[in-house]
C-alpha cells in the first residue's frame, strides 16, 4: 500500500471536493469541515462522476408532510440520476435493485434498515500530513 | 373456516362479482321523508343514473349466458347463485354494487344514494344469500360523508371492504382522503378501488371517442393511484392499510413498479417518508383481483407476474361476474395443480379481508331509517 | 489495506469501446431566453416581450411540478456559459464525441409552440425554432438532425410548416406533444398526418404537453415523482387513441416514434387492447386487425428512461415482447435521467445483432440514415 499525496489542504476548502487520480483510478476527495474523505468517483448505478454531483444533506421524515434535513453537507448526489451517497462511508441511501433474494416473502422490516441500500461507493483512507491530503492505496 | 372445494379442486373465494340496483325506485324504501319526497317530486326515482363508463348493453357488461332475460346485468340473484357461486363452487363472493348515483356532484345526494344502496344490498342480497359479502359504497367526493357512512355500516360484518373508484376527483393518496383510511383501518376494512369514474377526462390526454378506449384507460388510472398511494405517504401514515385493485387488468403492474422504483431512487428526498423501495410497499399493501387478466390466452403471464412482483400474495381470485372476460369456466389462467392456485383461489383473500374469517356473518341487522 | 470494497457487485461496465450509436433524443437549449427572438418576425418579437407565453396551467414560465435538478439537467452538463444543452462545443465534447453518437435527433422543447394558447404566436414560434435548429445546430454539426416542430392545434399552420421543410433532408421527423387538447388519434389532427405521409417523415411524439387536464384521470398529483410517472400514462393513452381511432387504417404509411416514454409498459398495453378489442370490436368496425398488429407495424419506441427491473432477464424479455426491431436507443442528453449507451448495453442480454439494431440500426432504417 502506497501513500499518495493528492492535494494541498488549501486546494480543498471545507465543503468542497476535488477529483484526483491515483493509480489510474478517479477518486473524489471531500473536505467535511476539516475532515477529509475519499470515494471512488464512479456511481455504482450508471457510472456517473460523483465528484460532479451536488453536495446535500439527508432528507428525513417521520410522517408524510414532515421534512427534516440532517447531516447538512455530508451527502453527494450523483450528477445524473440523483442517487445519494454518504460521503463518510460511501453508503448509498436508496434501496437498489435485487435486494430481495428470497421470493414470495413479503415480511415487513423497519424502514430505516432497508433505507440504506447495499450499494456502496468505494471508499479510501485519507490522511492529512502537514499541509497535504494523502490517500492510501 | 371449513370451505368445500371449488371446481378447481381447492376452496375458492370470488373477490369481485357485480350486483345491480334494478332501478332507482328500488331505493325509495331506504330514503328519509325529505329525500323520499324529493325523489318523487323531482323525478329522480325515474332516472337510471347509468354511468357513461358502465353501459349495460355492451358485450363486456354481461356474458351471453350470464345476462338475465330482463333487467340489468347483475340484477338477478338466481343467476348469480347458479352461475357465479354454484358455477365455480365458490364458498364466498364479494359483491360490488356500483350504482351511478354515487357520481352526483351534490355530495349530499350522492351520500343519500350510497346509504340507500348499502341498505338495499343488505336486505335484498346479503339476507337472502349467506355466501355473499358486500362492499360499502361511499360518496368519495366528501371524505366527511364517506366516513359517516362507513361508521353507520361498519358494524355489519358482512360488509368487508370500502369501495372507491379509480377515476375520482382527487388522486387517492392525497391527505384530504385520509379520514376514509383512518376509518378503514379502525374497522378492519380494506379499501377496494374499482375500475370506473365519477366522471372525468379518462386520460391525461383528454376525452377519447370510444367506450373501449375508456375501458382500456382504467389500467392507466390504477397505475396513477398506486403511485399516488405510495408517494403521498398513505401507507407511511397507515401501516395497516390494505388496498385491493378491482378489475384493473393486473399485468401492467410489474413494469409500473420498475419505473417507479427507478424514479424513487433518484428523487427520494422529495418524499422522504417513503423509506422503502416502492415495490416493497406495494407488496405489503396492495392486492389485485384476477379478472380481467390482460394477457394473450395461455401465455403463462400469471406465473411471470408472481415472479416479477416477487410475491404470490398479491392476486385474489375473481370472476368479475357477470362481465364477459372469459368463456366457460376459464376463470383461472393457471393450472389448478400449481402451488399458486390455493393462494390465489382463497388463501390470499383470507389474508386480505379480516372480516372473512370473523365469526359467521350475522343475519340482517341493517339499521332502518324512516320508511314512509 | 484500507479500501472498503462494495458489499455487492457493482454495476458491470463494459470496457470503453468504440461506440457508434444513433441517439434519438437530444435536447438543444437557448443560451439566453432571448436567443430565439431574432428568428421571430417583429410582430411576435414585440408580443413575446410584452405578453410572454400563455398556457393552460398556473405558471407562465415554468412547469407545475418543480423538478429535482435545475433545468431538469445533469449537474455535470452545465457548459462554462449558459444552461445545459445550449453550447455545441460542450455538447460535442461531453456527449457526441464521448459517446460515439453517429447521429443525434434534436428534440427541441423550447417554449413549447404546441402548448401556446395564442395559436398565431405558437405557429411563429414553431417556425422560429425550426430555423434556429438549422442555424445553431445542424449547419455547424452535421451529425445532428432537426425535427419539424409544429402547432398541432392549428393544423393549417402545421401543414404549411411541414411542406416548407419537406425538401430539407436535415429535418428527420415531425414533432408534436402527446398531451394535446384532445387525444391525438382524433380526426381534427388527421390533416397533419396526411402531410406527414406526403413529406415521408415519421411523427416524433416526445412526452409532455400542456392541455389543461390534470395529469391523471384521478386528478392532479402533488409531487414531481408522481407527475413524472404520468409520462407513461400519456404514452399509453396516445397509443390507444391512435390505434382505436383508426389512424393507421387511414394512413398505412404513417410511422410514429414515441420519445422518452420508456418501453416496459408496452407489452401489457398490447395485451389489454387486444383482449378488450375482441369483446368490443363492434364499437370500432373501422379496425381490420388486432390493435397489437397496428402497433407493431407503425410504432417505434425509444429506450430512455431505461426501465430497471430487479433482474436483467426481465428487461431482455420486455425488449423481445415489445419487438427488438421497434426499439431505438436514446439518451435524453442533457437531462438528469440521461442513459449512458454503455449502461444500456450492459443491461441488454440480447444477441449482438439485436443490440446493434437497437443502438443504431433501427433508427438508421427508419430515418434513412447511412
Amino acid at each position: 500500500m502506497d501513500r499518495h499525496v493528492v492535494a494541498k489542504v488549501a486546494d480543498v476548502p471545507p465543503g468542497d471536493r476535488k477529483l484526483v487520480t491515483v493509480k489510474g483510478r478517479p477518486i473524489a476527495v471531500f473536505n467535511l469541515k476539516g475532515e477529509f474523505f475519499a470515494i471512488g468517483d464512479k456511481c455504482p448505478h450508471e457510472a456517473g462522476s460523483l465528484c460532479a454531483g451536488r453536495i446535500v444533506g439527508l432528507a428525513e421524515s417521520d410522517v408524510p408532510g414532515d421534512y427534516r434535513l440532517t447531516r447538512a453537507g455530508e451527502f453527494i448526489k450523483c450528477p445524473w440520476h440523483g442517487w445519494e451517497f454518504d460521503i463518510r462511508t460511501g453508503q448509498s441511501w436508496c434501496d437498489p435493485t435485487g435486494t430481495r433474494v428470497r421470493a414470495y416473502d413479503a415480511k415487513i422490516e423497519p424502514g430505516a434498515e432497508l433505507n440504506k441500500g447495499p450499494y456502496v461507493a468505494e471508499t479510501f483512507k485519507v490522511t492529512v500530513e502537514d499541509d497535504y491530503v494523502v490517500i492510501n492505496l | 373456516m371449513a370451505m368445500p372445494n371449488s371446481i378447481f379442486g381447492h376452496p375458492a373465494i370470488d373477490c369481485d362479482v357485480h350486483i345491480a340496483v334494478p332501478n332507482t325506485a328500488a331505493l325509495m324504501p331506504y330514503l328519509d321523508a325529505y329525500w323520499y319526497d324529493a325523489f318523487r317530486s323531482r323525478g329522480i326515482e325515474r332516472t337510471s343514473f347509468t354511468l357513461t363508463g358502465d353501459p349495460p348493453n355492451t358485450p363486456l357488461a354481461a356474458r351471453p349466458d350470464w345476462r338475465p332475460k330482463s333487467g340489468k346485468p347483475g340484477s338477478d340473484l338466481e343467476l348469480l347463485r347458479s352461475q357465479a357461486l354454484d358455477g365455480f363452487g365458490s364458498s364466498i363472493a364479494i359483491a360490488n354494487c356500483l350504482f351511478g348515483g354515487m357520481a352526483l356532484h351534490s355530495e349530499d345526494l350522492a351520500a343519500v344514494m350510497c346509504k340507500a344502496v348499502n341498505d338495499w344490498v343488505a336486505d335484498t342480497w346479503l339476507d337472502k344469500e349467506p355466501r355473499l359479502r358486500a362492499s360499502i359504497l361511499v360518496p368519495q367526493q366528501s371524505p366527511e360523508l364517506a366516513v359517516e357512512e362507513i361508521e353507520r355500516r361498519a358494524h355489519d360484518k358482512r360488509f368487508v371492504q370500502i369501495t372507491l373508484l379509480a377515476m375520482g376527483n382527487e388522486l387517492l393518496g392525497r391527505r384530504s382522503l385520509w379520514p376514509i383510511y383512518e376509518a378503514a383501518v379502525r374497522h378492519n376494512l380494506p379499501i377496494g378501488i374499482h375500475a370506473g369514474g365519477l366522471y372525468h377526462h379518462p386520460t391525461l390526454n383528454g376525452w377519447g371517442s370510444y367506450f373501449l378506449e375508456d375501458y382500456v384507460a382504467n389500467a392507466f388510472a390504477f397505475e396513477n393511484q398506486v403511485v399516488s398511494l405510495v408517494c403521498e405517504g398513505a401507507f407511511a401514515k397507515f401501516p395497516e392499510l390494505k388496498v385491493v385493485l378491482i378489475e384493473s387488468g393486473v399485468t401492467w403492474l410489474p413494469a409500473g413498479m420498475w419505473r417507479l422504483n427507478k424514479t424513487w431512487r433518484g428523487v427520494r428526498p422529495e418524499i422522504p417518508w417513503v423509506k422503502q423501495v416502492p415495490s416493497e410497499l406495494v407488496r405489503q399493501h396492495i392486492r389485485l383481483t384476477l379478472q380481467p387478466f390482460d394477457e394473450p390466452e395461455g401465455s403463462g403471464r400469471l406465473e411471470r407476474f408472481v415472479e416479477q412482483m416477487q410475491s404470490d400474495q398479491l392476486i385474489l381470485f375473481s370472476t368479475d361476474f357477470p362481465h364477459w372476460h372469459f368463456d366457460g369456466k376459464d376463470a383461472l389462467p393457471l393450472s389448478p395443480s400449481s402451488p399458486l392456485a390455493p393462494k390465489i383461489l382463497y388463501q390470499n383473500a383470507l389474508d386480505t379481508y379480516p372480516r372473512l374469517t370473523e365469526a359467521k356473518a350475522t343475519a340482517a341487522f341493517a339499521p332502518k331509517e324512516i320508511s314512509p | 489495506m484500507s479500501i472498503v470494497t462494495a458489499e455487492r457487485p457493482q454495476a458491470q461496465r463494459p470496457q470503453r469501446q468504440k461506440l457508434s450509436v444513433v441517439d434519438c433524443d437530444i435536447h438543444p437549449g437557448f443560451s439566453t431566453p432571448e436567443e430565439i427572438h431574432p428568428f421571430l418576425p417583429e410582430r411576435w418579437r414585440e408580443h413575446v416581450k410584452t405578453f410572454g407565453g400563455h398556457y393552460r396551467q398556473a405558471f407562465a414560465d415554468t412547469l407545475s411540478h418543480p423538478r429535482m435538478a435545475p433545468e431538469v439537467s445533469r449537474a455535470d452538463a452545465w457548459p462554462p456559459k449558459g444552461p445545459p444543452g445550449s453550447d455545441l462545443e460542450f455538447m460535442r465534447a461531453q456527449h457526441l464525441d464521448a459517446n460515439g453518437v453517429a447521429y443525434g435527433m434534436l428534440m427541441p422543447l423550447n417554449r413549447g409552440p404546441g402548448n401556446q394558447r395564442n395559436l398565431g404566436y405558437g405557429a411563429a414560434l414553431a417556425t422560429a425554432v425550426n430555423d434556429w435548429q438549422i442555424a445553431k445546430w445542424v449547419t455547424p454539426e452535421p451529425r445532428l438532425r432537426a425535427s419539424i416542430v409544429v402547432t398541432q392545434e392549428d393544423p393549417e399552420a402545421a401543414i404549411a410548416e411541414i411542406e416548407k421543410r419537406a425538401g430539407d433532408e436535415r429535418f428527420a421527423q415531425i414533432m408534436l406533444p402527446p398531451r394535446s387538447l384532445e387525444p391525438l388519434g382524433r380526426k381534427r389532427y388527421w390533416p397533419i398526418y396526411e402531410a406527414a405521409v406526403a413529406a415521408k417523415r415519421p411523427l416524433a411524439l416526445h412526452v409532455g404537453g400542456i392541455n389543461g387536464y390534470p395529469a391523471s384521470a384521478g386528478g392532479y398529483p402533488s409531487y414531481y415523482i408522481e407527475e413524472q410517472h404520468t409520462n407513461v400514462q400519456g404514452m399509453q393513452a396516445l397509443v390507444t387513441s391512435l390505434v382505436l381511432e383508426g389512424v393507421f387504417e387511414r394512413f398505412p404509411q404513417l410511422r410514429v416514434v414515441l420519445v422518452e416514454g420508456g418501453i416496459a409498459w408496452m407489452p401489457a398495453l398490447k395485451w389489454r387492447l387486444d383482449k378488450h378489442y375482441k369483446r368490443l370490436k363492434a364499437e370500432v368496425p373501422h379496425l381490420k386487425r388486432l390493435p397489437s398488429e397496428y402497433i407493431h407495424d407503425h410504432i417505434w419506441l425509444t429506450t430512455q428512461p431505461l426501465d430497471e427491473p430487479d433482474k436483467d432477464s426481465d428487461l431482455a424479455e420486455t425488449f423481445e415482447l415489445v419487438g427488438c426491431d421497434r426499439i431505438m436507443f436514446s439518451t435524453d442528453y442533457p437531462h438528469w435521467d440521461f442513459d449512458d449507451p454503455r449502461f444500456v448495453l450492459s443491461k441488454l442480454t440480447l444477441s449482438p445483432e439485436k443490440q446493434q439494431a437497437i443502438l443504431a440500426g433501427n433508427a438508421k432504417a427508419l430515418y434513412g440514415l447511412k
